[in-house]
């Protein structure tokens, strides 16, 4: 059976303009990918390295930051924060194993509900290419053996 | 009773006991010694024959990283009222804990035959069993994973540092020598970070350039951070004074993760992104900006220095070398 790997995507999403953005794709009626769970975060600033962790440590194959565009934040400067902590845990998270393009950031303002869909898209389909994440698996199998 | 156990460690920490000078006759002059290699001639059969649970503190040193060392943690638990992980390696995995960047055949590969220094024209590695004519030898095999003490049995507190601070060793023993001793699971230490006893001045400045110490002298009265230093200052639980810094050398974190916060590397992420180039960041693209990011070398090593077993991803995954 040639079944199709459906990817286990975590979105963080901003609550000013990217979860905004979201609402717009659904209410426009705009068909994206059901691979995405998302979560809601009053600024992309707000999102702890250690969430991301703990998402591809618990079974996570993706996870979508996504925020203002730059010189938008609600918050002034959350963003920026944002983009140097993901730059940093994409190489942190190579140092770990954790494959390039598993992670990613991108800017979602509340008026673009068809470009998240597209970026949705787009991820989903790159996770699938690039397949499970068995970190977790192991990390799970590892942790029962203590 | 006091025994003290060696796992994979460096005997630093029976340093720090030593330290204690005039105190440490007091608190030996006020137990028994039921098992400590590094100072009394006691044997392992004498320890394997007390009664378990007797022996009132043991002292847990180093990490776990082979099948013996999991032995001596497992038997430390069995003969301990109170154990106690002490030091860094026992406590989040510590220097041996970085062995979990590789393998344990890349480990040995590293170590017995690619390094420059090793002439090893048979690849000769280590092998839990030797047959010698007749005779049988057997050494401990090492994990593929190295593990802190809490990763292989209870603990009921943990002393970090490396080694430990005399204050908090002092204090520790003081405190099981009275039979006051906290409740279980007490890290013998500081709530705040080492920044918060730090005595450097911060002017929170942001930084453009992450340096090291061979490219310029730094000025002894300002934070280390704010003149492009990586010091693990925020993300690392005080208690120790914050030695390094007071000395112009930049914290490494071998207190471990501050109490609030579950992985020392996530915590140091976070901080470091957050004083790197702010100040003419709107102006700036994403290449400009990874240009600034690329500077820190080396993250999984420096922010985990001490606490790869212990953080959420605890070690490398996938095709190691």
């Amino acid at each position: 059976m040639g079944e199709v790997f459906e990817p286990n995507i975590v979105v963080f999403a901003c609550n000013w303009c990217s979860y905004a953005g979201m609402d717009l794709a659904g209410t426009s009626r705009i068909q994206y990918p059901s691979n995405l769970k998302v979560i809601r975060v009053m600024c992309s600033g707000r999102i702890n390295p250690v969430f991301i962790l703990e998402a591809f440590a618990s079974g996570a194959d993706g996870v979508l930051v996504t925020g203002c565009h730059p010189g938008d934040c609600h918050y002034i400067s959350g963003n920026y924060k944002t983009r140097k902590r993901v730059m940093l845990l994409e190489k942190l998270l190579e140092q770990f194993g954790i494959e390039k393009g598993r992670l990613r950031l991108e800017w979602v303002s509340a008026s673009e509900g068809e470009r998240f869909a597209s970026i949705a898209r787009e991820f989903v389909e790159q996770i699938r290419k690039l397949g499970p994440n068995r970190i977790s698996e192991e990390l799970r199998k590892e942790v029962a053996l203590v | 009773m006091l025994a003290i156990i060696p796992g994979a460690n460096c005997a630093g920490c029976d340093y720090s006991l030593l330290d204690l000078g005039e105190k440490a006759v007091e608190v030996l002059m006020a137990v028994d010694i039921a098992y400590w290699p590094t100072a009394a001639d006691l044997k392992l059969e004498d320890l394997e024959k007390l009664p378990d649970g007797s022996v009132d503190i043991v002292l847990f040193e180093g990490a776990v990283n082979n099948d013996e060392t999991e032995e001596m943690a497992k038997l430390a638990r069995r003969k301990a009222k109170n154990l106690v992980a002490f030091g860094a390696c026992a406590c989040f995995g510590g220097i041996p804990g970085l062995a979990n960047v590789a393998s344990r055949d890349g480990v040995l590969q590293k170590a017995y035959v690619k390094t420059l220094s090793t002439l090893n024209p048979n690849g000769v590695l280590p092998s839990k069993l030797t047959r010698l004519g007749d005779e049988e030898l057997t050494i401990p095999e090492f994990l593929d994973t190295v593990k802190s003490l809490n990763q292989v049995v209870n603990v009921d507190y943990y002393l970090p540092g490396c080694p430990p601070p005399l204050k908090l060793v002092a204090d520790a023993l003081a405190a099981a020598l009275s039979g006051k001793l906290p409740p279980k699971g007490t890290v013998f230490g500081s709530m705040k970070s080492v920044c918060d006893e730090c005595k450097r001045v911060r002017e929170g400045k942001r930084i453009m350039e992450i340096k090291r110490y061979h490219q310029f002298i730094p000025d002894p009265d300002r934070c280390l951070l704010e003149q492009g230093i990586i010091c693990m200052g925020p993300a690392t639980r005080g208690g120790c004074d914050a030695v390094c810094p007071t000395m112009n050398v930049p914290c490494r974190g071998c207190m471990g993760p501050t109490p609030e916060s579950q992985d020392q590397g996530a915590r140091m992420l976070s901080a470091l992104s957050s004083v790197v180039g702010l100040e003419v960041e709107a102006g700036l693209g994403d290449e400009e900006v990874r240009k600034i990011i690329e500077q820190i070398k080396d993250p999984l090593g420096t922010f985990y220095r001490y606490s790869l077993p212990r953080s959420i991803l605890r070690r490398v995954w996938g095709a190691r070398e």
